[in-house]
Order: C-alpha cells, then sequence, then structure tokens
C-alpha cells in the first residue's frame, strides 16, 4: 500500500484515496470530429515510468490533486495542483 | 524411530516442572512447557501425523519451524477449529486438541491410500489429460474430495482478530544474532526501531542452542530492550508492500489466556517503516532419493533443534544424508548429544571435512537408493552416487536426516523487488545487493559466519539509521554444497514437495512436454503451490529443471515470491469489519417508530429501510398493494430520509449545474425546481433527481438514495479537475436534512391539519417548486413534487426533528385515513406513472434519449458533462434500446423482470428486456416497463417475452398507466 503524500494533509495510506487515471487531458469542444473525442474518452497512454495522474484524498480533505508517479517502482516524485502546469 | 527425550542442558526451550496435557487424534498425551506440538508429539514416539495430499501416503514430521510441509493438523475443535496448522509452530497448551488432515477413517488406515497404488496413473497434469471426455465439472467433486488437506469448522469463528499499525525508522525482521545486532546499531544510532520475531523469545538459532553462545544473544536482547527497541514475538512478518509497508501477524497463543470462545487470537500490525532489514535467516535444502517422504526421513538441522531446543531425540540409530558440509555439523552437535549417529553418507568425493569428525563413519560419493519401512523407517540402502565404486549395503536405522545445504530465506527481499544471484560453490540464491527499501543481513543474505554476520548487520543497522547507503553483505560462510540431488536411475518417487506430492519423474515429465519456464513448471506440476509455498522444495524444483533441460540453475531462475510469506488467517486480514461491521448500515433517525408500525425492513443499498408495514397475517406484497392503493385513494407517508441531499453554493452555481445536468437550471426562478438527469462523459445516465433555486446563488439539489455518493463525487471532479475557474461549493447535507413526503388526494389537507403554513396549499404553491418556511420554530424546505403522480410534498427538515413530525402527522393519520409506506408501494407507484428508476430501467448502456429526453438536449447551449457523446453515430442509431411501457395481452400474467423480448424463443438476438414489473392495484392487472429495440416508435405492437421457457404475449402501450394527463398534479 502506497504512501501518498496528500498535498493538504500530508503522507497518508493509499486506501484513503481513489485514483482518478491520467491527468492533464484537454477536454474537447462540441465540434470536435468523432475521432477526435474517442481519442479523449477512451484511449490512454500506458507508460512504463513516470505517469501523471490525479488523485483524490477522498477519506480526508477530498481534494484532487496532481501526481507524478513511476509505475514501475511506484516512487512518487512530485504532487502539485490540478491548476498547476505539466511538470518539466 | 522412537523419539525419546535428552537429559538436561538440553531442551532449553522447556520447563520440564509443568508437564502439560493435550490430545491428538482422540488419544491424550502430555509435553513440557515450552514445546511444540511437533516436538510433543515426536518425544511421545508419535511418527505418523498425516497423510498426503494427492497421493495420502503417510507422512510425519519433516521440519522444526515455518517450512513444515507435511506436519499439517487441525487445531481446536467446535467453531474454533483451525485446519492445517503447521504442528511444528503450535505451542501446546493443556486442553488442545488436534488431529490428523486429509484421512478417513484414520490416519492410520487411509482408504484413499489406494490412490498411491494407481500413482503411476496420476502424474502432473494428469487431471488436464485424464479428464477431457465429458468435461472437467463431471470429475472435479470427487477428486476434490479425495485431494485437500484440513477442514475448516464452517462456523462462525467466535474469536477475536485486531488490527494496528505503527511507524518505526528502522524495522527488523529476525532476531538472531544478525537482527538484534542490526537493532541495536540502529538504536544506539538513534533511530525509532522495532524488532519482530516470530519465535518466542528473540536469540534465534544461538539462542536455543545449549552453549556459550546463549549469553551472547541474551546480551544483545537485554541492551535491545534498554535501548527502547519495540520487540515483537510471535509476530511473523508475512508482506512487504509499496513505500515499505511491513505487514505481520502477532499470534496470542491460548495459553497466555483462556481458551474461552472470544479470546483475541490474531493482531495484524502494519507498519510503515524508513527502513526495513530482513534478518529471516536461511532454510534447509533436502536430499532426493527414493520414499523420501516416509516418517522417519526429516531435515538434518531440524533434528538437531529439536534435540536441542526441546529435549528430543528424534531417532535412536540415524544415518545422514548430506551433499554439503552443513551436515558433518548435525553429526557432531548429534553424537555430543548422546545420539548414535550409524553413518555420514556424502554424495561428494571425499574431502578434508571428514577429518573433523574422528569416530563417524562417512560413506562419501555415495547416496541412499531405497528406504526400508512405511509408515516408519527402518533402515535404508546405500548404493554408489555415480553408479561404481561402491557396493550396495543395507544400514539399519530409525532415522534418516537429509542435509542438502542452505536456501537463504529471500522471500521479502524478492517483495521488495530485489533480485537473486546462484552462488555455485554453496549452491544457493543469495540476494543481488539491496533494494531501496530494504536491506538484508545474516544468512538470508547469505552471510553465514557468524561474526561476519553480527558484524553486518551492526554497519547496516548504524547506515540505515542515519540514512545512509547499506553496506554489501559479505556472502560466505556456508561450507561448499552441491547442486545436484536427485538420484538418477533408481526405482520408487523421489519427492521433491512433499506436501503436493510432486516426485522427481513430474519434473522431468514437465520438461519433456517443454514446460521450460520455471512459471509453467510451478503451475503444471503444482510444486510449490502448497500452503508451505515450496520453502522446501522450490530451490531443488529449480535445480532438477536445470538438470532436465542442460541449464544452471541461476539460468533458471526462481519463481517469484509473493506475499504472504506463510498462511495467514482470513481472520487475521479481516479483523473487526465483519458482522454489522462488515458493511455499516445507515438508518433513519425514526427506525424506532417505523418499527413499532410493523415496518419490514430491507436493506436497499447502504440503507435499512422499512420495504412494507404489514399487518398481521398480511404477505409482504399484500402490503404494498394496500399501501399503493391507499396512497391514490387517501394519503400516505414514507420516509424519504435517505434521499441525496447536496446544497450547491457560489456565484456560478447556475452556470455550473447547467454544466453538470442534462436540463437548463440557470434560466429556473427562486423556488421553482425541475428535474435533472446527470450523465457521464459516456453520456450514459448515472442518477436524477430534482434541482430547486434557493436564492440567486444557491440551489438544492436531491438525488437518488443510492446515487448521492457517485453523485457528489462527480461534482468534486468536474468541479475541481475541469471547470477549475467557477467558484462553487458543493456541500453534501443528506444526514443534516430528515425528509418526510406525503402524498396522495388528502395530502395537503392532512399537512393543513397538522398547522403547516397555508401557503403551502395547492391553490397557492405551484408543482415543482420549494419553499422555506417553518413550524413551530422548526425550518422546513417543502417541495411540491411527486414520484407517486399524487399530489405530494417533501417536507425536508432537520434530521433530529423528523421523529417529532412524524408523531404529530401520525396522530391525525386515522382522520384521513392515511397509512405509512414503504419502498415496495413506492415502486409500484412509480411504476403505474411509467416514472423510471435509474440503475433498475437503466443500465451502463442508457443514454438520455434512450428514455424520452432527446428533445431537452437539442435546446440547451452548454457543453454539459456527456453531451459530446450523444451526438456519436451510435448514440443517435434509431435502433437502440428505448423505454416502453409494456401490458400483458390476457391482462393477467405479471411479466417477469429481466425476462427477454425477443420473437423468437432464446437462444437468439433479443429486441430488448422487461426492467420493471408490477400488480397495479389501481388498474386491477399487471404492468411494466422495459427497454426495446426502437420502443418509440412501435405503440400498438405486439411482442413476445419469454421467460425460463415460457412465452407471454404483450403489447407495447402508452405511458403512463395511471392519470396520463397529469390532472392529479395540479
Amino acid at each position: 500500500m502506497m504512501h501518498i503524500p496528500c498535498p493538504w494533509c500530508g503522507a497518508r495510506d493509499e486506501n484513503e484515496f481513489v485514483c482518478g487515471g491520467t491527468s492533464h487531458l484537454q477536454r474537447p469542444a462540441l465540434d470536435v470530429s468523432d475521432e477526435v473525442w474517442g481519442a479523449y474518452l477512451f484511449f490512454r497512454d500506458n507508460p512504463k515510468g513516470v505517469h501523471l495522474e490525479r488523485w483524490r484524498h477522498v477519506h480526508g480533505c477530498g481534494q484532487w490533486f496532481n501526481a507524478a508517479r513511476n509505475t514501475l517502482t511506484h516512487e512518487i516524485l512530485s504532487v502539485y495542483r490540478m491548476t498547476d502546469p505539466v511538470p518539466q | 524411530m522412537t523419539g525419546r527425550r535428552l537429559q538436561e542442558p538440553l531442551g532449553t526451550r522447556l520447563d520440564r516442572a509443568r508437564r502439560i496435557g493435550f490430545e491428538f487424534n482422540g488419544r491424550p498425551l502430555s509435553g513440557f512447557a515450552g514445546d511444540t506440538l511437533a516436538s510433543a508429539l515426536l518425544a511421545n514416539g508419535v511418527q505418523l501425523v498425516g497423510r498426503s495430499f494427492k497421493l495420502h501416503r503417510p507422512r510425519g514430521i519433516f521440519s522444526c519451524g515455518v517450512e513444515e510441509p507435511t506436519g499439517l493438523v487441525d487445531v481446536g475443535a467446535g467453531a474454533q477449529r483451525t485446519p492445517n496448522t503447521r504442528a511444528t509452530l503450535v505451542e501446546i497448551h493443556e486442553g488442545l486438541i488436534a488431529s490428523s488432515v486429509n484421512c478417513w477413517p484414520s490416519v492410520g488406515f487411509d482408504l484413499a491410500a489406494l490412490n498411491n497404488g494407481f500413482s503411476a496413473l496420476l502424474p502432473a497434469g494428469f487431471y488436464y489429460k485424464t479428464f477431457k471426455w465429458p468435461g472437467w465439472r463431471v470429475f472435479e467433486p470427487s477428486i476434490r474430495r479425495l485431494a485437500g488437506l484440513g477442514r475448516a469448522s464452517g462456523e462462525r469463528d467466535p474469536d477475536r482478530y485486531e488490527e494496528l499499525s505503527a511507524a518505526a525508522e528502522v524495522a527488523v525482521i529476525g532476531a538472531g544474532i544478525a537482527g538484534l545486532s542490526a537493532a541495536v546499531a540502529a538504536a544506539e544510532a538513534g533511530a525509532a526501531t522495532v524488532l519482530l520475531t516470530s519465535s518466542a523469545a528473540p536469540g534465534g538459532s544461538l539462542g536455543w542452542r545449549a552453549g556459550p553462545d546463549r549469553q551472547r544473544v541474551a546480551d544483545l536482547a537485554a541492551r535491545a530492550a534498554a535501548l527502547g527497541v519495540k520487540l515483537l514475538t510471535r509476530t511473523m512478518a508475512f508482506g512487504i508492500y509499496d513505500h515499505n509497508l511491513l505487514c505481520a501477524a502477532e499470534s496470542l497463543p491460548a495459553g497466555t489466556q483462556a481458551a474461552s470462545a472470544g479470546r483475541l487470537r490474531e493482531r495484524l500490525w502494519k507498519i510503515r517503516a524508513r527502513a526495513v532489514i530482513a534478518a529471516t535467516g536461511a532454510f534447509e535444502r533436502p536430499m532426493l532419493f527414493p520414499d523420501n517422504d516416509r516418517p522417519g526421513v526429516m531435515l538434518a538441522a531440524a533434528a538437531d533443534k529439536y534435540a536441542q531446543a526441546y529435549g528430543v531425540a528424534c531417532g535412536g540409530r540415524v544415518v545422514i544424508a548430506a551433499n554439503s558440509d552443513s551436515g558433518y555439523a548435525v553429526a557432531a552437535s548429534l553424537r555430543a548429544a548422546g545420539i548414535d549417529v550409524a553413518a555420514l553418507i556424502d554424495r561428494r568425493p571425499p574431502s578434508d571435512i571428514a577429518a573433523s569428525q574422528p569416530g563417524l563413519r562417512i560413506i562419501t560419493g555415495a547416496a541412499i537408493s531405497r528406504v526400508f519401512g512405511r509408515r516408519s523407517v527402518r533402515g535404508c540402502t546405500i548404493v554408489a552416487a555415480d553408479g561404481q565404486g561402491i557396493r550396495p549395503e543395507r544400514i539399519d536405522c530409525d532415522l534418516i536426516l537429509s542435509a542438502g545445504g542452505h536456501a537463504p530465506a529471500v522471500h521479502l527481499h524478492t517483495q521488495a523487488g530485489g533480485r537473486l544471484r546462484w552462488v555455485d560453490d554453496c549452491a544457493m540464491f543469495v540476494p543481488e545487493g539491496h533494494t531501496p527499501g530494504l536491506a538484508s543481513a545474516g544468512a538470508c543474505a547469505g552471510v553465514f559466519a557468524m561474526e561476519d554476520a553480527a558484524g553486518h548487520a551492526t554497519e547496516l543497522g548504524r547506515a540505515l539509521a542515519r540514512g545512509q547507503a547499506a553496506p554489501a553483505a559479505p556472502v560466505g560462510g556456508a561450507g561448499r554444497s552441491l547442486a545436484a540431488a536427485y538420484m538418477p536411475n533408481v526405482r520408487g518417487k523421489q519427492f521433491v514437495d512433499l506436501q503436493n506430492d510432486v516426485a522427481v519423474s513430474d519434473v522431468g515429465l514437465a520438461a519433456q512436454e517443454n514446460f521450460r519456464s520455471v512459471e509453467h513448471l510451478k503451475r503444471y506440476t503444482t510444486t510449490g503451490m502448497g500452503t508451505d509455498q515450496g520453502k522446501t522444495s522450490n530451490v531443488n524444483a529449480l535445480v532438477l529443471m536445470g538438470e532436465f533441460t542442460g541449464r544452471h540453475p541461476g539460468q533458471v531462475g526462481t519463481t517469484r515470491f509473493r506475499p504472504p510469506f506463510a498462511p495467514t488467517s482470513v481472520g487475521l486480514l479481516v479483523g473487526r469489519r465483519v458482522g454489522e461491521l462488515y458493511r455499516p448500515l445507515k438508518r433513519l433517525s425514526a427506525e424506532d417508530w417505523h418499527a413499532a408500525r410493523g415496518a419490514l425492513f430491507e436493506n436497499f443499498g447502504n440503507w435499512r429501510r422499512p420495504a412494507a408495514y404489514p399487518l398481521a397475517g398480511e404477505s409482504l406484497d399484500a402490503a404494498a398493494q394496500r399501501e399503493a392503493a391507499a396512497v391514490r385513494r387517501t394519503a400516505g407517508l414514507l420516509d424519504g430520509s435517505p434521499l441525496g441531499k447536496l446544497e450547491i453554493f457560489g456565484p456560478d452555481a447556475a452556470e455550473f449545474l447547467d454544466l453538470m445536468y442534462v436540463g437548463t437550471l440557470s434560466n429556473m426562478r427562486i423556488g421553482q425546481a425541475r428535474y435533472g438527469l446527470l450523465l457521464n462523459e459516456h453520456g450514459v445516465v448515472m442518477d436524477d433527481g430534482i434541482v430547486a433555486r434557493l436564492g440567486a446563488q444557491r440551489f438544492w439539489v436531491n438525488t437518488t438514495s443510492a446515487g448521492i455518493e457517485r453523485s457528489s463525487a462527480a461534482f468534486e471532479e468536474w468541479l475541481q479537475c475541469e471547470f477549475t475557474s467557477l467558484k462553487v461549493l458543493v456541500t453534501p447535507v443528506t444526514s443534516r436534512w430528515g425528509n418526510l413526503t406525503v402524498a396522495g388526494p388528502e395530502a395537503w389537507n392532512w399537512l393543513a391539519a397538522a398547522g403547516f403554513d397555508p401557503a403551502l396549499a395547492p391553490q397557492r404553491m405551484a408543482h415543482m417548486t420549494m419553499q422555506e418556511c417553518e413550524l413551530d420554530g422548526v425550518e422546513l424546505r417543502v417541495l411540491r413534487a411527486s414520484f407517486s403522480g399524487e399530489l405530494g410534498y417533501e417536507i425536508n427538515l432537520p434530521d433530529a426533528a423528523s421523529h417529532a413530525l412524524i408523531e404529530r402527522l401520525w396522530a391525525l393519520a386515522p382522520r384521513f385515513g392515511a397509512v405509512p409506506y414503504g419502498i415496495e408501494a413506492l415502486e409500484i407507484l412509480r411504476t403505474e406513472k411509467g416514472y423510471i428508476h435509474v440503475g433498475t430501467d437503466t443500465d451502463g448502456t442508457t443514454l438520455p434519449g434512450d428514455i424520452g429526453f432527446g428533445r431537452a438536449i437539442e435546446r440547451k447551449a452548454a457543453n454539459f458533462v456527456g453531451r459530446r457523446s450523444l451526438l456519436t453515430p451510435a448514440a443517435r442509431d434509431p435502433g437502440r434500446l428505448q423505454l416502453v411501457a409494456l401490458l400483458p395481452t390476457d391482462r393477467r400474467t405479471r411479466l417477469p423482470v429481466g425476462a427477454q423480448i425477443a420473437a423468437r424463443p432464446p437462444p437468439t438476438l433479443t429486441e430488448g428486456h422487461v426492467t420493471s414489473s408490477y400488480h397495479s392495484p389501481e388498474l386491477g392487472m399487471p404492468v411494466a416497463l422495459g427497454m426495446l429495440a426502437r420502443g418509440s416508435q412501435r405503440l400498438g405492437e405486439r411482442v413476445r417475452v419469454h421467460h425460463l421457457g415460457s412465452r407471454i404475449e404483450a403489447e407495447v402501450v402508452k405511458a403512463p398507466f395511471v392519470d396520463p394527463a397529469g390532472e392529479r398534479l395540479k
């Protein structure tokens, strides 16, 4: 069980959180093609390595935040706000 | 093999002043305080302990620890019976009851042992090959009965289990000299340190061996205690999980408490540690020879420990079969204990190590080709290992010890993601370096020399306490050992995995059938898949696999070691989450009132709610019919408190709701309410409800009772992650507000009589509006809405006040012929009105257009959640399933929910299905809702409904069934 550093509450056990999947998705406008909309809905990278994803501290402060996590080692490299830009 | 007790100082674990009585297979026996069940059985001369998993061969005690493959027993009686307990770990206590597993009628005469006679027909994977026709399922029940181990009690476990969380800077697993040294060093460096040992006391092998080193580990343990190291005894670390979460099972033996039902039996420790040091020691690798599974064949180090720690001589005349130096040490120890060692059979060529054992008969280059005796050992035959140079000879003995070298307990290291490397000269896998979170010390790191182990562990403890890099382990000290362990070209089964009855020939068969991967080997032969997880068999299995496929053991590799390291009880993992705490129910604050009215409670979602209020002798169905009819005729009262409630505040609240719901909500006047459908981004209906405007920047949202969690989670996710510029607060208030729904033609008269504000009268308050008002100082939010189709008031009020209001209304109920009604009547009423219930009539494919909300979308401007998905070709397909109302053509036969609608009987492509179906008290006939392909275009059509072989004719009719013009809502 991972120990996830909530930016608001500090490190807590993983079972206090839910993962919302890949972050920084751009929600397309209404007039995009079906292909573009389908890609937004269904197609995700599945990297071996660093993955930017969003988590919610659902059994805590209730806040969503972004995390950069290594999918191989589960190392969490950083956490940052939903409105922060993509980290370099 | 006739076991007997040895004189002190042997038996360091025993308190010989305390004799303890116990029972095994109905036979009263006794041992000493400190004995395990295994040591006590051996001391009593009990050799035959159980029958094997597949072949029902007689088996005895094979080891002296957690690795035990064969000495499995069921312990306890009645509801406290625990199956498949390792006799080597059970501490005896007064009144202990234990019995053998997998034998009938008794361990001595087991009918299924006939399997052994047919063992040639039961090779690896036999069931894949043999039982193909007519199908595995035909044979499975009888095979399952024959195979297997202990039996669970089948009763509810009366004992308690608990869970504790802890944090540590350094956690050390294993309290032998390495573990103790590491813990002391870490604590000396200032780290908060925990030390776990599965034993009853720290010390490891030096702690139980009678000799001068006992004092050394006792001093270390005292030093650790003085430094504040937290010591957990009888605590088995079974897994290391992400980010160094160490899980351990502490067992609280019955002997230390009253053995009564309800005692605390086990405790789960979850320790989050910055650094973990594994000092878990090593197992012994057995030798392979024909009939090496007989009771009376055991691991050499185990016999040594039984003598030293428990004062038990496991046999009177011993033969040691070895391919490693460790056999010589055991021979010396046993001889010093006064046990007769008839011979040491070393597979290896002569070397100078023999010189260390004057007076011991050593036969080098030899191996055992045959074991005499079935339920006990009477002797063995020795032949040349390479078939030359030694004349076959029979040696009489009653105990054969197996010394095939060591296998470091690298389980935690590999669980933590560590790699292994094969060391040729001592034929073992050792950790390749350390992992970021966990480092190994002592024998589990391949460090067998005592001073090296203590020194390295000390450095390790100090370094990890200071957050420095872990020093490399000085691997060595195990002596020399051969990888090869089996005897080619001899008759008889040489067992690799004693628990699962996997023999050398099975591994050979797997290789012959081209199962080359060690993971495939494991699954095909089932080696290492027993409750012992192959602690004594894995290395031999993969060495053999290497021999059969011409590969080096390092190339074959090991299977992944996964947690748990040792079997854990389900009770331990479940802890207190049983019974009412398994899934805590939400209760109505007026539950007692409902109960006093005769409510029949059922669970709806997480809520315990009245399904109906049956009168004496009345069925649930009849009660629901009566209640629904009363609502249509007079009035009814429903406790709607579980209804989901949210308050939405903020300058952008209206805009936000337009983005979340299919309907437009921003143009509502204050006090107005509208129905809303909530979609996910796929356009699928997630929930529905009513949104009312309480102010310019303030809205009241009702969700369904079951949908509140997912709805409020969706609101938060969209607000926080996508619509981040909107200034909105979402506050769940379900438990803050109770809800009483009064419905029926007499609803207002009833409320008026109870003193409600005349402004709520139907003439003054329109349908689908909400008013904030008071009743005797209690704040109310009254919504005129209806799920029943009758005049309806949903009275929201502080939950604590709802019981009092129910009483107040109930006192007036006789005047209006009013009744309380439950969920069943509500379902009848809404089905009569053709109102959907999300999750009942809809499923994970239902779009708003499918349930009649296509036009609401066309008119709206906002790019609400799910909207784009409604524009795809699939969403606009005219052949989609659409909500319809159905009546049976005969007006008598109720259409079963879930029944398929199709032109032909199944199997065939179906056109839809029935989703809701009730007898309508208003119409006096069954009515139903369903989803039907092109349903909205098929009004008046007849369809066929198929249910379990029967066919019912039905008609697609216009909804709703009751009050189609909505006159009653005016």
